[in-house]
């Protein structure tokens, strides 16, 4: 198959690359880019584990076709972190605990992420909407929510 | 998160930031899926398309042939390679040998450039299969006549267990109620979101493989055995896990032996990572089981005697089996007291995917019926069920029937505080809707940690002082996500009064790290937390000689505290513990400064034959209430609450152990109301995550856990075992809450639906 060109953002940096237009966005960003921050783990858009902004937008990278990504901006785990200073978020899913394998953590983040852009002082039941397509087999969840009560209120602090 | 006092201790029982928080929050964890090296071929499996059948002829030639593909195996390759638990029950090679066993078997491998390649040769691989006539339910497999599965166990059972403890014929005697019931647990997966992979390399110095695995030490051994190498040419190095839970990732997979295989075949390394279709297909699940159980109660609620018959699943291999047989028995005699017991279990083949350990191994089956029987026979005498439990729950100190020998027991504790908790409380106040009703339920369970099995069962660790008064730990013990690196780190540090940075742990690497027997059995914390305390220890006494050399004390005589040492009472002539290393470190010529430990609970004998002793080293208790809502029309059940009050001894970090027990009543909430594999004719239908239904976000109740304190000797800090007990608690406190909402006792697992609408249609037809 032939590879196409294509432009995009991701976590802030300008990316020209060609790319074969059967490939996932997942694929690129794990294989080409080499961020292998984002996980494959049920590669149907089942668990939520490639979880990654799209123009903001949380989108299942696996169910994403690389080619979609031209002209966007692309957000991935590794890209949270500022002047090497850790998102709310991170320091909040740090200090609650809101992990334990740590496989589903990248895309619970970034889900959060997406959320607390959109409404940064979401409810209870707005908090399990926003991860509903997060699987996470350790933890039944209860530290996840309290982490990303605790960033809501760190960043709605602000 | 609350700090629980549990001893003048600067780390031990503080809620520390898990030590591998910042690397999965950033992405920077790497996992064997993430490990890539130059030149590297992808390993694909062909599996089989059918449950059983010979298998005739495999053509790999049009396969070899394709471009980009540098090798094709089968199982000649392996040379007749087998491996299993026991000596004796050696029976799974890592491809299909003469036939195939169960749907998804390995068949054939390929090595290519890329996946895609890899993918494509399998395509291009023709097998010829005669179809056999398959057996897919273990009481059908046990007729007369069945189709066998392994020509050694002519009569399908893998492997069966009798336990025979007092005289349960005189105990069903002596009651005023005997209850028999058939009771059923489901095919469940233990549903760890990283699938199996690993990356192999052969070269001059032997095997080197990343592999997930959160028992490392077990492929190191099926390596070594398969390639004929010496242990010293096997190094397996541990990357992040992405959860384990039992089963597949304390085991060897296909991908493994034949990746390694490859490697040596090209030249090249090589690495493999399943689909989840995969793993939904070919790895290791729970055993599903049948239970029947016969109780006898007086009208006090005594419990006279317990008989159970077991029936499991065990699908094509032995794998783990005979220890989960063991486990359905040996433990079934708590948390209540029982004076006479009886239990036979069978482990059957059929042509299913096979049944392995998970989190709450064995226990879970015969506790779920034990647990549900009990109420069933409460509200036959008109008795509570938080009263029955608390009349039969034992106390320490207390030995089982079959010598189970307890030092610590947090039940009656829990009980009571349960009994108090609100939503016990006003659970008769709340009205019951028309469409929704409610109902809460209630469970008391055991469960053992620092499980043993035969054969190498210690943990160890070795701590290397660097001069600058950081350390370097070793250890041979994994975290699969459990948060061990972060207890384990805490110990060292606190036995040397560090602060926990100046504290490293390397995750496992068989070059370096000590063997261990593996992440299995809730024994990390208890037995390679022994080996770090004594390493710790050890290294400590070696210092405090230098130090009071400087002093001119006795070296008993020398604190260490807030990375300082001081000799006792003169904490103003306190040295930074960096400059103590230093003076150690420089002295003469130069000294090593090594600590090691290694772990000795647990090293009396037991009789794993009659189902005698202590499989464990400590007990655990769990008691948990459960609230659920169940619509009237759909079935649907949501459960709203989760109340675990779980006696894990002394937590070393609460919140760690909160999260454990948060994660498994969760989990055990799957496998009571959500999780089966619809299986036809050993085909798993529903071979994905949308269609098995792992509990999501919106499912997940709220959950309190309460901490209940106990002091065990057996264990380091008195620290026992999180999660296991929780999820066993878990499935019969939400059965116990359905009954309660709807007055009809479900038997079987999970209970759907679909079960509970039919049940209330047929109720008011009655």
């Amino acid at each position: 198959m032939e590879k196409k060109e294509i432009r995009f953002k991701i976590n802030g940096e300008n990316i020209v690359i060609s790319i074969k237009p059967n490939k996932t966005l997942l694929e690129m960003i794990r294989e080409d880019l080499k961020l292998t921050g984002t996980k494959e783990a049920c590669d149907h858009g089942e668990c939520g584990a490639c979880t990654v902004l799209m123009n903001g937008v949380p989108v299942n990278s696996c169910l994403v076709l690389a080619m979609e990504a031209h002209g966007k901006e692309i957000l991935t785990i590794e890209g949270l972190k500022q002047n090497n200073r850790l998102d709310p978020i991170q320091e909040a899913f740090i200090q609650n605990t809101g992990m334990q394998c740590g496989f589903c953590t990248p895309g619970m983040i970034m889900s959060t992420k997406a959320l607390l852009n959109r409404n940064s002082k979401p409810s209870d039941d707005e908090i399990k909407e926003a991860i509903a397509g997060n699987l996470c087999r350790c933890t039944g969840y209860t530290k996840i929510f309290e982490s990303i009560k605790d960033a809501s209120s760190k960043i709605g602090g602000k | 998160m609350e700090e629980i006092y549990i001893g003048d201790y600067s780390l031990l029982g503080k809620n520390i930031p898990r030590i591998d928080a910042y690397e999965k929050v950033t992405g920077e964890a790497k996992y064997a899926a993430d490990i890539e090296l130059p030149g590297m071929l992808w390993c694909k499996i062909l599996r089989s398309p059918l449950p059983h059948a010979k298998i005739l002829n495999i053509d790999i030639s049009r396969a070899k042939r394709l471009t980009g593909v540098k090798a094709v195996c089968t199982a000649k390759d392996f040379k007749g390679f087998r491996w299993g638990w026991m000596p004796i029950t050696r029976d799974e090679p890592p491809l299909a040998e003469d036939k195939v066993r169960f749907y998804g078997e390995g068949v054939a491998a390929v090595a290519a450039i890329d996946e895609e390649t890899a993918e494509e040769a399998l395509e291009l691989i023709k097998v010829d299969y005669e179809e056999l006539p398959g057996v897919f339910d273990p009481e059908e497999a046990l007729k007369e006549g069945a189709p066998v599965v392994h020509d050694y166990r002519p009569n399908n059972i893998s492997w069966e267990f009798h336990m025979d403890f007092g005289d349960v014929e005189k105990g069903f005697k002596e009651a005023d109620l005997v209850r028999e019931d058939r009771f059923a647990t489901g095919r469940v997966i233990t549903g760890f979101l990283e699938p199996p992979a690993a990356v192999a390399l052969w070269d001059s110095s032997g095997i080197t493989i990343w592999a997930a695995k959160q028992s490392p030490y077990f492929v190191y051994r099926h390596l070594a055995q398969c390639f004929n190498l010496p242990l010293n040419k096997v190094r397996v190095i541990q990357p992040f896990v992405g959860g384990g839970f039992g089963g597949t990732k304390n085991d060897s997979v296909a991908g493994d032996f034949c990746s390694v295989l490859f490697s040596k075949m090209t030249g090249k390394p090589v690495k493999f990572v399943y689909k989840m279709e995969e793993v939904f297909l070919t790895c290791r699940r729970r055993h599903n089981a049948i239970i029947y159980n016969k109780m006898g109660m007086k009208k006090d609620g005594t419990i006279t005697a317990m008989q159970s018959r077991l029936i499991a699943d065990g699908g094509a291999y032995t794998a783990i089996g005979p220890l989960t047989m063991y486990l359905t028995g040996c433990i079934s005699t708590l948390p209540y007291k029982l004076p006479n017991f009886k239990h036979d279990a069978y482990r059957v083949f059929t042509n299913n995917p096979v049944g392995a350990a998970m989190r709450g191994h064995g226990v879970t089956h015969t506790r779920f019926a034990a647990e549900i029987q009990m109420d069933m026979m409460a509200e036959e005498l008109g008795l509570d069920p938080m009263e029955i439990r608390l009349k039969n729950a034992i106390e320490a100190p207390h030995v089982t029937i079959n010598r189970v020998t307890i030092f610590s027991c947090g039940l009656k504790d829990g009980l009571l505080k349960l009994k108090d908790h609100p939503l016990w409380k006003e659970r008769k106040k709340e009205k019951k809707g028309n469409e929704i009703i409610s109902g809460v339920g209630i469970s008391g369970v055991a469960y053992l940690g620092g499980a043993r099995q035969r054969g190498h069962q210690s943990c160890a660790a070795v701590l290397r002082l660097c001069e600058d008064g950081t350390v370097e730990y070793l250890t041979g013990a994994t975290d699969a996500g459990q948060g061990s690196d972060t207890v384990l780190t805490q110990i060292v540090a606190e036995e040397l009064g560090l602060s926990i940075e100046h504290v490293d742990i390397h995750r496992v690497d068989t070059a370096y790290t000590p063997c261990d027997a593996g992440s299995y059995g809730s024994r990390v914390t208890a037995l390679a937390g022994e080996a770090a305390m004594k390493a710790a220890r050890d290294l400590k006494r070696q210092l405090a000689d230098y130090a009071a050399k400087e002093w001119n004390v006795s070296p008993g005589d020398i604190v260490f505290k807030n990375n300082k040492v001081y000799p006792k009472h003169m904490p103003d002539k306190a040295i930074p513990f960096r400059k103590l290393a230093q003076i150690a470190c420089y002295s003469g010529v130069g000294a090593v400064i090594i600590g090691k430990g290694y772990s000795q609970y647990g090293i009396e004998p037991y009789d794993f034959e009659k189902g005698m002793g202590n499989a464990g080293t400590a007990y655990s208790f769990t008691s948990q209430l459960t609230r659920v809502e169940v619509d009237q029309e759909t079935g649907f059940t949501r459960c709203t609450d989760m109340i675990i009050a779980h006696d894990c001894g002394k937590p070393l970090n609460p919140g760690l152990v909160e999260s454990q027990n948060q994660g498994a009543g969760v989990q055990g909430l799957g496998q009571a109301i959500y999780e089966e594999f619809v299986m036809d004719r050993g085909r798993t239908l529903n071979a994905n995550l949308a269609d098995y239904k792992m509990p999501t976000a919106v499912d997940a109740p709220n959950i309190e856990v309460i901490h209940i304190l106990t002091d065990d000797p057996n264990v380091p800090y008195g620290a026992k075992e999180a999660s296991e007990g929780a999820i066993v608690s878990s499935p019969p406190s939400v059965i116990s809450a359905i009954h309660d909402a709807t007055g009809i006792w479900f038997k079987e697992l999970p209970v759907t639906p679909e079960k509970i609408a039919l049940a209330l249609r047929e109720k008011k037809k009655e």
